[in-house]
């Protein structure tokens, strides 16, 4: 959500990011092109997710720049998978395509507190809430 | 992947040492206000009669990670010795002026908010370091947070035993079922470290959950 203040107006800006664009990442170069955006102000719509160490990392960098960074107060990341409680079988079947074509069946919300408030999630859906401006 | 390699010895060769001395490295970990120090003082209060750390309403209240040295707990005439590890819960944000919501000074706000985001970094380091961990969840809270779901995916990943205490179940809101959906691959005990509930289950689990520290 970049914010770009025209007079009183203020643009919002949902950035829109495919697998392919951090498919051949490591799992820094994906933090900081994640950050980068962030840093923009901007809210990443991210097809895919992110690796659980890779995920622990954006909270370390996050934690570094909180207070070093003017107004940084962190992130807010949530993430929807389609193999959230499938059988064994699908499990399987998942890790097989995970495998082969990395993990693409799952969306990654990510942005800025200083302007989301919350995101909701639960088995089916996310809900991104923003703060009042 | 040397570095990897040489991690995983020499993790090896410390877990060989604990064993030897027959300790195992009990960590405590969850989002902030879950009641992480809560439940590691009632432990330490019932087997060594003395608390772990202070808690508090205010969130981030453990700023740095809390040691406990040969706990020794028994059950149904079994005996175990841990070194107990609390460590800082675990957020992605973390707002200064939340904290002066709970009364303190801008200049203590700030100073809490620094402590807060090195504590967080000081938790997600020990992860390396645990040989079981116990996921504290306020279970009268959303279980589905991202923060749940990395620190669960982290241990996965390590292959660390995992066991989660669904607390606060004095609590209205409380809905242990919705942890459990959350999580369904893992066990969940629900307990009120406040108001001591559910502490039987409890160390009956932490017994099951050492038995598959490898």
């Amino acid at each position: 959500m970049a914010v770009k203040k025209e007079g009183d107006k203020k643009e919002l800006t949902i950035h829109f990011m495919p697998y392919s664009e951090i498919a051949k990442e490591d799992g820094l170069a994906r933090i900081k092109k994640l950050m980068g955006l962030i840093l923009e102000n901007k809210i990443i719509i991210l097809q895919g997710r992110l690796k659980p160490e890779e995920e622990t990392k954006l909270i370390e960098t996050t934690m570094t720049l909180i207070g070093n960074l003017k107004g940084f107060q962190g992130v807010e990341i949530s993430t929807l998978s389609g193999n959230d409680n499938q059988s064994a079988f699908d499990k399987v079947r998942h890790n097989i395509a995970r495998i082969l074509v990395g993990e693409q069946d799952a969306i990654t919300l990510i942005g800025p507190a200083t302007f989301i408030k919350e995101i909701k999630k639960d088995p089916k859906k996310i809900e991104l809430m923003l703060k009042r401006r | 992947m040397m570095m990897k390699k040489f991690k995983e010895f020499t993790k090896k060769l410390w877990m060989k040492f604990f064993k030897s001395q027959g300790q195992v490295k009990l960590g405590f970990y969850g989002p902030p206000n879950a009641g992480k120090t809560s439940l590691a003082n009632k432990i330490c209060q019932d087997w060594l009669g003395e608390d772990i750390g202070s808690v508090s309403k205010i969130p981030h209240e453990t700023r740095n990670v809390q040691f406990k040295e040969k706990v020794e707990i028994e059950k149904n005439g079994k005996k175990l010795e841990f070194k107990l590890i609390d460590t800082p819960g675990i957020a992605t944000k973390i707002d200064y002026e939340e904290f002066l919501q709970f009364g303190l000074s801008k200049k203590e706000a700030h100073a809490r908010a620094k402590e807060a985001t090195q504590g967080i970094i000081e938790s997600i380091k020990w992860l390396d370091d645990m040989d079981a961990v116990v996921i504290v969840l306020d279970s009268s809270e959303n279980p589905y947070s991202q923060v749940n779901i990395t620190i669960i995916g982290n241990l996965a990943a390590r292959n660390i035993p995992v066991l989660i205490v669904a607390n606060k179940i004095d609590l209205k809101k409380s809905d242990i079922k919705k942890v459990e959906a959350a999580f369904p691959e893992y066990k969940v005990v629900g307990i009120s470290a406040k108001n001591d509930e559910g502490m039987d289950d409890f160390y009956d689990e932490v017994f099951k959950l050492v038995k598959r520290v490898k």
